[in-house]
């Protein structure tokens, strides 16, 4: 008993000294949350502001339902880089976001992927019926939705029903195709960039309302010099150039 | 969500239940017979084996499992008798994963059940003529009765609460592999606190009455 109740005061103990070594470590500091999607480019990005700044960069990733679920609750998050307009959005009417911060800072496109074997068209989606189809789960995130939009547009006759497996997230979505488990998947074109142009299709914009994604400050960060100075980075041409080279475009920046 | 689909949720997290622990029943008995009778230098290490998913992290077994049950793996060869491509994303795949997560729970009620009643009974009905299958079902399985009951408690009630390894395997497919968990998560993050309020609450009230169950069936036996 006599260890337990030790070890119960050290808990307690350093249970209070904890707040003081977080304040400390938030000099010179930003967390961010990124949605799946945007995971690479914003590890790129908060390279390219490290050194740049000499500050650092905590990021965080996850489907942007998740995110937005954390950040209502309190999560430790400075920056949010969501997927959609909407959850940014709702975060502003909750007053949970510093208003007028938040701006659109890519816009997403969808790529049709088969794990690397050549993708020539739409038309592999309902070659082979027995083929698993991953998407990210469309209550969670944008990209899902958009897949979803896509097929009911591409082939509004097709019960794609039972063939579609939902990834948890988009970065979930691809590890089912690449694994094989799914034969094709609906993924983030940025996911697949690097790979040879014949191994994707790019599902054209037409086909699924804006992916457009929103950043956006949030009231906790008010005062962290550091997370304005992520937010204008990410505004910024070196910023853009990575967005670009990761297929987003970036076109609507400064507001929406 | 509407009731249809609350109902086929909590179907299917049943059934997935049920049917796992009747295939680690199965499965876990030769095993904890062997554990426990055997003099091999191997027990340790088979019994190590078995128990490693007490400790391993859900995540560990997903990736394994979603390797092991794909195309390349022997669960998309035996989907390929069936023309199928995977295991993952089926209820098949799911009730092969839950069997390897809940293996412990089930082996280890059975052996310690096999191993108190010690070689006395079985060397009696020997002498009394019977076979070693014949003394296995009529005297091995009764007297451990009791160790296959808590065997069977805990391998179902872990079942239910599964999620790690639903989630990396499962593909969230209703009807198929949608069971409660990994509903409540989609639900927390879809912001609708309500139906994830109820389905939370109807497992807390099932796993406090499962572990209540198991104490009161200790204290019948003079264990608890």
């Amino acid at each position: 008993m006599k260890l337990l109740s030790r070890l119960f005061s050290l808990l307690v103990i350093s249970g209070m000294l904890l707040p003081f070594a977080a304040a400390r470590s938030l000099a010179g500091e930003v967390r961010i949350a990124v949605a799946s999607n945007f995971s690479v480019p914003a590890r790129e990005i908060a390279r390219a502001f490290e050194t740049a700044t000499g500050n650092k960069v905590t990021a965080s990733f996850g489907s942007t339902g998740k995110i937005y679920a954390q950040i209502v609750q309190a999560a430790p998050f400075d920056i949010f880089l969501s997927a959609d307009q909407e959850r940014p959005q709702l975060l502003e009417q909750q007053g949970l976001a510093v208003s007028d911060s938040r701006f659109t800072y890519a816009l997403g496109r969808l790529a049709l992927y088969a794990g690397g074997t050549d993708v020539k068209g739409p038309g592999l989606l309902v070659a082979d019926r027995s083929d698993r189809i991953a998407i990210a789960n469309p209550e969670l995130a944008p990209y899902g939705r958009a897949a979803v939009e896509a097929l009911a547009k591409l082939f509004p006759d097709e019960d794609f029903g039972s063939r579609l497996v939902q990834g948890e997230n988009i970065s979930q979505t691809l590890q089912f195709v690449e694994t094989g488990n799914a034969r094709l998947g609906l993924v983030a074109y940025s996911q697949v960039i690097s790979q040879a142009a014949a191994q994707y299709w790019l599902v054209p914009e037409g086909l699924h309302s804006p992916i457009a994604q929103d950043a956006v400050l949030l009231k906790s960060a008010d005062a962290n010099p550091v997370a304005r100075a992520f937010m204008d980075f990410l505004r910024g041409s070196e910023a853009e150039n990575i967005i670009r080279r990761y297929g987003y475009s970036a076109h609507v920046r400064g507001g929406s | 969500m509407g009731t249809a689909e609350l109902a086929s949720i909590l179907w299917l997290t049943l059934k997935l239940a049920l049917v796992t622990t009747l295939c680690l029943l199965v499965v876990g008995t030769p095993i904890a017979w062997w554990l426990a009778r055997t003099r091999s230098r191997f027990r340790d290490v088979v019994a190590s084996v078995a128990a490693l998913p007490l400790i391993l992290p859900p995540t560990v077994l997903g990736f394994y499992l979603l390797i092991a049950l794909g195309p390349s793996g022997p669960g998309g060869w035996l989907a390929g008798l069936s023309g199928g491509r995977t295991l993952a994303f089926t209820f098949e795949g799911l009730v092969i994963g839950s069997v390897v997560y809940s293996l412990p729970f089930v082996v280890q009620p059975i052996r310690n059940a096999f191993e108190a009643f010690g070689e006395r009974p079985l060397e009696v009905a020997a002498t009394l003529g019977a076979s070693p299958w014949n003394a296995f079902f009529t005297v091995a399985l009764p007297l451990a009765r009791p160790g296959f009951l808590t065997a069977a408690i805990l391998g179902f009630a872990h079942t239910i609460g599964e999620f790690g390894v639903v989630l990396m395997i499962g593909g969230n497919i209703p009807g198929e592999t949608r069971v409660i968990s990994v509903a409540i998560y989609d639900l927390v993050e879809s912001g609708d606190w309500g139906t994830a309020h109820l389905l939370s609450a109807g497992l807390v009230l099932f796993s406090f009455t499962v572990i209540m169950v198991m104490l009161r069936l200790g204290s019948a036996r003079g264990e608890g």
